[in-house]
């Protein structure tokens, strides 16, 4: 008895210990300033802009009024975890911090996926990094929502306007900046071009009803049509959005996102004509599993030449090379070429799908980290990161000539005629109604549901 | 999870008993000897021995509580909000999430999908492990080889497992093009993305990662059962049948349950494998509950609906294994505590 006592009391203990310990976590959370210049940034940030040295120029050596020249430390976690991006990234840190002694960046280094697995926690603790990765859209709304993310609105203001304004757009919410875009792509068609000629085929179709007469040329010739990852659902998702976004336009996207409809005709539609498609059964074998970047997956497909073409964004071109056995991928061979108009669609046929990366500054990030930000969209550093044609498409205005790559100068050419870039869905709603228009459209794909079915779903989701 | 709770718990108590008496075999000897002429001292050294217990025991009650009890109940508390992860915790739903949890179809199906692999384990993959391990307790030339390949599978990690099968298994893969060589072509499925196939590939691949543990098991088992036994048996003219059925299988019993108690809490935890070959795809054709867990809970950033889900999961299990221990495992549990006091 005495001795069960004494166990229980022990227990109680030791639960004590934890729970005070655990207690003291959670005020950390709304009480203290986590770091020195965060206590300092305040009075800062509101005074300076406006008087930052000329606007426009590429050096990081104007300093920035609003930063006090003492010692600050910027962390900063990005996804450009392989090379070039990698060391550009590096170097661009190394410059600044060598223009401003007084200021260290700390640079952390995620995959993608990783990345989004750390900075959960981060987010979750009320601690964000000063300057992280972001894509804008609806996981930033929610950020700022949680309060986590900081109004850079005045800071940036004299010299956002170099950058392109669709992407600086995505970072903003309810017209507030909070984070600032560095590369901006879309997606489009990839294709082998030897394919096509083997098919007989000597221009990219123009229209939806010439790109499925030239699927079925592609099919009678014995080539599979398209590659497809559907075992990672959002590469399905961008043939009924763009489909959607061509028969709807700005108009029916905007309806959706604000009020939630997203059983509209446009949507219904959109679904019709990708079941047209989805009944030729144009897709390689096992597509239903397989995934974008991956052993047997889509890259992987059209890498090997067992596919002639597939819906992708500017990114292709690397994720195709990595995945091809000698590392060059299809070299000459792939071409790009937009989503075709839809026939009798009120979309406008130059909007674009697509999206890019950003970087968010945190609720705590001292004002250098803003002045760096400055520096990183830089003409200079875009220039850097365009002539490594890798995928990256900087939106600073004068970079387009740093990119030499054909294929990537057409996603330019057409990002710049674009009037409208409609954000990746799953990133311009929240992850949550992402993943489920994901779900939804894969059903397509399974043969488990009808195009009204998955409207009626999302539309569904979005108003629970 | 849930065989940590209670397994843990009672295996921190039944320690604790033995070594805080080690010289009085019984737990209640020490109260009288407080009532004796020498009392005081007594119970001073009584009273330290509980310190020097409470000091010992001390660090493993605390990461026991603060990594196993303490989510549990935060799990139970996030569950009745709304939650996206990133928000303060305001919109309280009360038991919404569950509600909706037990009517969405996919969760159902998940939890469908994991009792179709606990039904497969039981009835076939259990008896194959059974009978490799007789075959392997024979004496014959290469038996630790032929031991040793047979475990191999299970010394493999999961998500190297699920990344080798992925590949042997995808369409014109290694899997497809054996067949053909040996002529079994129209054998050759969409392993994994025939949304009516995959969830039997799936249990193919657990066979093949956990046969081999599930086989160790029974031959240390087997290897416990004295040989006087047996050669008993077959001089009073038992067949060889006869003598497994009627010597070795029933004493093999304590192993059995304990094989079957891990196999069935594993089929319910099941996620990494699943989780890197399939993602529960296609069409949700794989998912397990762990899966639709994770997916809900950090791909959709829904922690309240997730740790719904969670909580459904741990009940689940917690109920079983109790159920289990009570009304199974009764008989062994007891077996051991016994013997140990005896000791």
């Amino acid at each position: 008895m005495r001795r069960s006592l004494a166990r229980s009391a022990l227990l109680l203990g030791a639960l004590a210990l934890v729970v005070a310990s655990c207690g003291g976590d959670d005020d950390d959370d709304g009480g203290a300033a986590p770091t020195e210049p965060a206590a300092t940034d305040a009075p800062g940030t509101t005074g300076a802009p406006g008087t930052t040295g000329a606007p426009g120029t590429t050096g990081a050596s104007g300093t920035a009024p609003a930063t006090s020249g003492e010692p600050v430390t910027i962390e900063w976690w990005h996804i450009s975890n392989n090379d070039p991006g990698l060391s550009l990234w590096q170097a661009v840190a190394d410059e600044y911090m060598a223009d401003h002694p007084n200021v260290t960046i700390d640079i952390t280094v995620y995959e993608n996926e990783a990345f989004k697995t750390a900075i959960a926690p981060r987010l979750q603790a009320g601690d964000p990094p000063d300057l992280f990765q972001s894509w804008g859209g609806g996981g930033l709304k929610e950020q700022v929502e949680a309060g986590l993310v900081r109004d850079i609105s005045a800071e940036v203001e004299p010299w956002i306007g170099d950058l392109n304004e669709a992407a600086v757009g995505m970072y903003q919410v309810d017209g507030v900046q909070y984070g600032v875009p560095w590369d901006l792509g879309m997606v489009g068609f990839w294709y082998n071009k030897a394919l096509f000629e083997q098919a007989g085929i000597d221009a990219p179709p123009a229209t939806w009803e010439e790109f499925l007469e030239d699927v079925q040329t592609l099919k009678d010739a014995g080539i599979t049509p398209l590659a497809l990852g559907e075992g990672d659902k959002w590469p399905g998702m961008f043939w009924w959005a763009y489909l959607a976004l061509r028969l709807g336009g700005v108009e029916a996207m905007e309806q959706a996102a604000d009020e939630g409809a997203w059983d509209a005709e446009p949507f219904i539609q959109a679904g019709t004509e990708l079941q047209r498609l989805i009944d030729v059964d144009p897709f390689q074998e096992g597509f239903l599993a397989a995934v974008w970047d991956g052993a047997g997956g889509q890259a992987a497909t059209m890498a090997t030449g067992d596919a002639a073409m597939m819906l992708m964004g500017q990114w292709a071109p690397g994720t195709i090379n990595a995945n091809s056995p000698d590392g060059n991928g299809l070299g000459d061979d792939l071409g790009w070429f937009p989503f075709p108009a839809v026939e009798g669609g009120a979309g406008d046929p130059t909007d674009a799908f697509g999206g890019g990366n950003g970087i968010a500054v945190g609720k705590d990030a001292p004002p250098e980290a803003v002045d760096f930000l400055k520096y990183a969209t830089s003409l200079d550093v875009a220039n850097r990161w365009g002539e490594t044609n890798s995928g990256i498409l900087p939106v600073t205005t004068g970079s387009d000539s740093s990119i030499t790559d054909p294929n990537l100068t057409g996603v330019l050419d057409a990002r710049a005629n674009a009037k409208f870039v409609q954000l990746y869905l799953d990133q311009a709603t929240t992850p949550e109604l992402g993943a489920v228009i994901n779900d939804a459209v894969a059903e397509l794909y399974g043969g488990q549901a009808s195009p009204e079915q998955v409207a009626q779903t999302i539309a569904d989701a979005a108003g629970a | 999870m849930p065989p940590g709770p209670d397994g843990t718990l009672a295996s921190v108590e039944r320690r604790a008993v033995p070594s805080g008496s080690p010289p009085t075999p019984h737990p209640d000897a020490g109260r009288p000897v407080a009532l004796s002429p020498v009392g005081r001292g007594r119970v001073g050294s009584v009273w330290r021995k509980r310190a020097t217990i409470a000091l010992f025991l001390l660090p493993a009650v605390a990461l026991y509580i603060l990594f196993v009890l303490v989510p549990i109940f935060q799990g139970a508390y996030y569950s009745v909000f709304d939650w996206n992860g990133l928000a303060p915790l305001t919109d309280f739903v009360g038991l919404d999430n569950y509600r909706e949890a037990l009517a969405d179809p996919d969760f159902l199906a998940s939890v469908r999908h994991v009792f179709v692999i606990v039904g497969l384990s039981l009835v076939l993959q259990l008896p194959f492990a059974l009978g490799l391990a007789v075959l392997l307790n024979r004496k014959f030339r290469g038996r630790a080889v032929l031991r040793l390949l047979f475990f191999l599978p299970y010394v493999l990690a999961e998500v190297i497992t699920a990344v080798v099968w992925k590949l042997i298994l995808q369409p014109g893969g290694m899997g497809d093009r054996t067949l053909e060589l040996l002529g079994l072509g129209a054998f050759s499925h969409l392993w994994l993305a025939d949304t009516g196939v995959v969830l039997y590939t799936m249990f193919l691949v657990i066979t093949w990662k956990y046969f081999g543990f599930h086989m160790i098991l029974y031959l240390a088992g087997l290897q416990q059962i004295p040989q006087e036994l047996q050669e008993a048996a077959a001089i009073d003219g038992a067949s060889k049948w006869k003598t497994f059925r009627h010597v070795t299988l029933p004493l093999l019993g304590p192993t059995i349950r304990i094989s079957v108690f891990l196999s069935i809490i594993g089929s319910l935890q099941l996620f990494d494998l699943v989780w890197v070959m399939t993602g529960g795809g296609p069409l949700d054709a794989s998912n397990t509950m762990a899966v639709y867990m994770f997916d809900r809970g950090f791909q959709r950033s829904r922690f309240g609906y997730g740790s719904a889900v969670a909580v459904l999961v741990f009940l689940l299990c917690f109920v079983f294994a109790l159920g289990y221990q009570r009304f199974v495992l009764r008989r062994d549990v007891r077996g051991a505590l016994t013997s140990m006091g005896a000791a």
